[in-house]
């Protein structure tokens, strides 16, 4: 009996979900011993055109990572859909739209505009790219880059998400494992829709520090002060999204003296994490004076980039004002 | 899941109809998913339109109810309830105000239907999501706490403890009675005020159903409706009221004095063990410590010496009393104005500028010169007194409110200053309000009597500083005359400023205590300004006398017996149905954070420490929905107030809008 089919692919990304995927280690064997892998750009060679040449729900299992931010992310998206039996929204982009989803505060143009112009950018001839350019060999076209990143589930229907920048190993692991024994008929899998790989509470939850009533007068960033080891890191004036997070990760981050920055998304029933972040982190401010309350505030350097750093093209505003 | 829902539209007479096409609404509504029938009707809340609700809901089998019309606050109820009758849960139901958000707002028919569909269409897509709730029943504990003893205070105290039912009465000074007690006659019948209050303080302290905590403060509520539970600072005394008889000898004892700015405003002396006033109820003295000489200097101990039955202590230490009680009256009065505010009227430079409870004091019989209506060198008789109106109230550079009582409180003043001592007086006024019973009669009675002049106008200034002939050694007033259209100077020897009522200093401090609102002002604010008086949003907690607005006596009564029956109400119903609309936590998802825990102003979360969750007391909880919005990870839910009810709604909302425009780009 021929092996089921697995398929990986990357849009809007930086990259790091395939590595995460190549970093179960010997766990890898496992999927090439139960899956026949058709398509996996970062690692194997393969057309379009296989894909479009195999039939609907030929491939198993399909993780895709990344957002949709231009026209050919959004034909993969399709395409991939079509012949995917089961298509995993894998990874913070492809769920939230991550960080290349912050550039839905600005415009497309302003985006090119900035990539190609700022100082650390070496753009001797102020060039622009063209999305068509004739060519000696005939007319030669880039994809077209959107106004908008959209997530995964915003352009297709998805039937499972697994959040994470990346996602954790063990978890692709055990996810991994539970695919196998699905496929063995040894497990079911779980409901359409539902999150994989990630638990079903915040951050805190598996977050060992020690933590009591929060009032807030100031807030810090990490280099600002020597951080204890053992107190909750709001508590000390440190912006850590673990509260408003997903678990999963196993506190990664605060275990070693960092704030979560939430990329694991909302917790489970949550719409909005930006939205729950700023408005947990304004109840705890301890202050009743306007004046006051305004400059501890200013502490808050980019509130955009801190609250909706993965989550602010699957937020319930999607972007900032059009044009 | 698949709902019936019944859209009703109101007309409200013309006051929908005018502005909002009914008719192409309900035609719309119709056609919405999940709608099984609209209906408009001229009257929703008469009971023809809710028989037709009813009806519906029976015949029809509806499991969902959208009534469009005036606003929840003024119909939900109504609604509820007609749900209730025809057997649907009452929560099953929402309300599209069209009224208030629609045809009240514009007067274009255009927007007005498009916005009403917009309402309608929210209202639809929520109610799917609405879920039935049933109310919380909770015991009420028959005991009641009252706080302040002026006379509102003690009217309410007495109304429920003739009842049947105990009263804690809290009062912050060493002797209940209030202002009411320092006051010399009362408008507009001009009886003697401690005559009409003392036999009440008397009821008062005896009465078998009342515990009075005198030279006590409030300084823990804790609990909801039925069952709070409260701690009470009872200052120490100094004085055993186990053994004290209340003689009197410890204070004719005492050797030190000192200027009683509390109960004589500042017009008399008092010992350093007192009691403010003779008919003071409880008898029992209290020893001012800063002033006593033991405690300052380490000897005297005279009053200790001279008690006949031992019951000076000098180690008595504060005492925290805690007890239960199921409804609780805040009767906690007023400030007056300060007058030093408006330097130009001089009080507190200018001798003999009074305020208007120093003028109490001194024509009171029983105050520092035995009723002598003098200047303060305590010798003259004034020739000439002026009395402004309206000092720091109807200001906006002080209190922009009408203090309701100066008016009659200065003609009163003007009565009583002809009455003993003849003096030529003056009324500085900017309008006369004398609108309750018997009052105007009064004021035509000065009018025509006491030979009173009135000058309608507001003063500007006091001054000692004389410019023409015969203002030498005289308070000059100097004011616009604005009936006669001339600036006067006019030269009197005594001046009474008819001070405003101010909220107490610490009122937004008391009303946070108890989870009740302040106005701006800080007045205590009412569940509704006319049909809900006494009562506050916090169910259990009632006000009354001028700790919610300025009132005179007899208000200050009615309001104090009005909350008493309120209360007796509730107390005989033995049970209380709380609002289901409560927040609770999912265990499983709060992660214990502990970034709700000092949110709730009702106190009603708690953390558990060995389960590392936090958790909501349904009783405490009043719905506020404060935690809900603070919950970083959405463990916390508010009933009623869902997520889904609250997403769906605005999907609804904006399904009717974003149709009017074009699509967001992509």
């Amino acid at each position: 009996m021929a092996k089921p089919k697995f398929a990986m692919y990357w849009a809007a990304s930086c990259g790091g979900c395939e590595i995460a995927v190549l970093n179960i280690a010997e766990k890898i064997l496992d999927v090439d011993a139960n899956f026949d892998v058709v398509f996996w750009p970062v690692a194997m060679d393969a057309k379009y055109k296989d894909v479009e040449g195999m039939s609907d729900g030929e491939i198993t299992l399909c993780l895709f990572n990344g957002g949709i931010r231009n026209d050919e992310n959004e034909r993969l998206a399709k395409l991939l859909r079509k012949k995917s039996a089961v298509l995993v929204a894998f990874g913070s982009c492809a769920n939230e739209g991550c960080i290349p989803g912050l550039a839905n505060l600005t415009s497309g143009k302003a985006v090119i505009e900035t990539a190609f112009s700022t100082v650390s950018t070496d753009n001797p001839h102020n060039v622009r790219p063209a999305y068509d350019y004739p060519a000696a060999e005939g007319e030669l076209h880039i994809p077209r880059m959107y106004e908008t990143l959209k997530t995964l589930d915003q352009v297709v229907p998805v039937d499972y998400y697994m959040p994470g920048c990346p996602p954790e190993s063990h978890q692709i692991a055990t996810v991994i494992d539970l695919v196998i024994a699905a496929l063995k008929g040894e497990a079911k899998l779980p409901p359409a829709g539902a999150v994989i790989g990630a638990g079903n509470s915040t951050v805190c939850d598996e977050c060992s520090r020690k933590r009591s009533e929060k009032l807030i007068k100031e807030f810090r960033r990490t280099w600002q002060i020597p951080m204890d080891q053992q107190e909750c890191l709001l508590e000390q004036g440190i912006l850590c999204s673990g509260m408003a997070t997903r678990s999963g990760c196993n506190a990664r981050c605060p275990a070693a003296n960092m704030p979560c920055i939430g990329c694991y998304g909302p917790a489970p029933d949550v719409v909005d994490q930006g939205a729950r972040m700023m408005s947990a982190v304004s109840s705890v401010i301890d202050s009743k004076d306007p004046a006051e309350i305004e400059r501890i505030l200013d502490g808050i350097v980019d509130p955009a980039g801190t609250f909706y750093r993965f989550g602010l093209a699957s937020s319930l505003l999607h972007r900032a004002k059009a044009q | 899941m698949s709902e019936k829902v019944g859209v009703y539209i109101c007309h409200c007479g013309a006051n929908i109809a005018g502005v909002v096409d009914v008719a192409a609404l309900s035609h719309w509504a119709g056609e919405l998913p999940d709608v099984a029938v609209a209906r408009d009707y001229k009257f929703m809340c008469s009971s023809l339109g809710q028989e037709l609700i009813e009806k519906d809901i029976q015949e029809l089998g509806l499991t969902r109810v959208v009534v469009a019309a005036c606003s929840p606050h003024l119909h939900e109820a109504t609604f509820r309830n007609c749900c209730k009758r025809a057997g649907l849960n009452p929560y099953l139901f929402e309300m599209a105000s069209i009224r208030e958000q629609v045809s009240w707002v514009t007067a274009n028919k255009t927007v007005a239907l498009e916005k009403s569909k917009a309402l309608i269409s929210g209202a639809v897509h929520r109610v799917i999501h609405n879920q039935a709730l049933e109310p919380i029943i909770v015991d009420i504990n028959p005991n009641v706490l009252v706080v302040g003893g002026g006379i509102t205070g003690i009217q309410a105290a007495l109304e429920i403890a003739d009842a049947g039912y105990h009263v804690y009465l809290v009062e912050r000074e060493p002797s209940i009675g209030g202002h009411m007690a320092q006051f010399d006659k009362t408008f507009p019948t001009l009886d003697c005020s401690a005559c009409i209050l003392t036999p009440k303080m008397f009821s008062a302290g005896t009465h078998p159903n009342i515990t009075l905590l005198t030279w006590s403060e409030v300084e823990k509520v804790d609990g909801y409706v039925g069952n709070f539970t409260v701690k009470v600072r009872q200052k120490a005394r100094k004085v055993n009221t186990e053994l004290c008889t209340g003689c009197g000898i410890c204070e004719q004892k005492c050797p030190k004095k000192v200027i009683d700015t509390v109960f004589e405003a500042g017009m008399g002396l008092r010992k350093a063990v007192y009691t403010p006033f003779p008919q003071a109820v409880p008898k029992y003295p209290v020893m001012d410590v800063q002033n006593c000489t033991f405690f300052q200097k380490g000897t005297c101990k005279a009053c200790e010496k001279f008690c006949p039955t031992g019951a000076i202590d000098f180690k008595q230490e504060d005492k925290v009393v805690s007890f239960d009680v199921g409804n609780i009256i805040l009767a906690t009065g007023w400030d007056l104005f300060d007058c030093r505010r408006i330097p130009q009227y001089g009080y507190g430079r200018l001798a003999n500028v009074y305020n208007s409870l120093e003028f109490e004091r001194l024509s009171n019989a029983a105050g520092p010169t035995g009723g002598k209506v003098i200047l303060r060198d305590g010798v003259t008789v004034p020739q000439s007194v002026g009395i402004i109106h309206c000092v720091g109230s109807r200001d906006k550079n002080y209190n922009p409110y009408c203090s309701a009582i100066c008016c009659m409180q200065s003609l009163k003043f003007a009565h009583l200053v002809k009455e003993k001592t003849g003096a030529q007086v003056y009324n500085f006024y900017i309008d006369i309000r004398t609108p309750l019973k018997a009052y105007d009669e009064f004021y035509q009675h000065i009018l025509e009597t006491d030979e009173t002049r009135f000058v309608r106008g507001k003063v500007a200034e006091v001054t000692d500083a004389a410019r023409l002939p015969g203002e030498e050694g005289k308070l000059i007033i100097q004011v616009e005359d604005t009936l006669i259209g001339k600036q006067r100077r006019i030269p009197v020897d005594m001046v009474i400023l008819s001070a405003g009522l101010e909220p107490r200093h610490d009122a937004k401090e008391v009303a946070k205590l108890f989870g009740i609102g302040c106005s701006a002002d800080q007045w205590f604010i009412e569940r509704h300004p006319k049909l809900d008086p006494v009562a506050t949003m916090t169910e259990g907690v009632f006000v009354a006398g001028v700790c919610q607005g300025p009132k005179d006596i007899p208000l200050s009564v009615t309001q104090g017996a009005a909350a008493a029956a309120r209360v007796i109400g509730l107390v005989n119903r033995k049970q209380v149905s709380l609002e289901p609309v409560r927040a609770s936590v999912n265990a499983e998802q709060c992660s214990g954070c502990r970034i709700c825990n000092n949110q709730c102003p009702f106190n009603a979360i708690s953390f558990l420490v060995d389960k590392g969750v936090s958790e909501i007391n349904p009783a405490l909880c009043q719905g506020c929905g404060t935690c809900v919005a603070a919950c970083p990870a959405g463990a916390i839910t508010g009933s009623h107030y869902t997520n889904a009810q609250i997403l769906s709604q605005i999907e609804g909302i904006l399904e009717v809008e974003l149709g009017q425009r074009e699509a967001v780009p992509a």
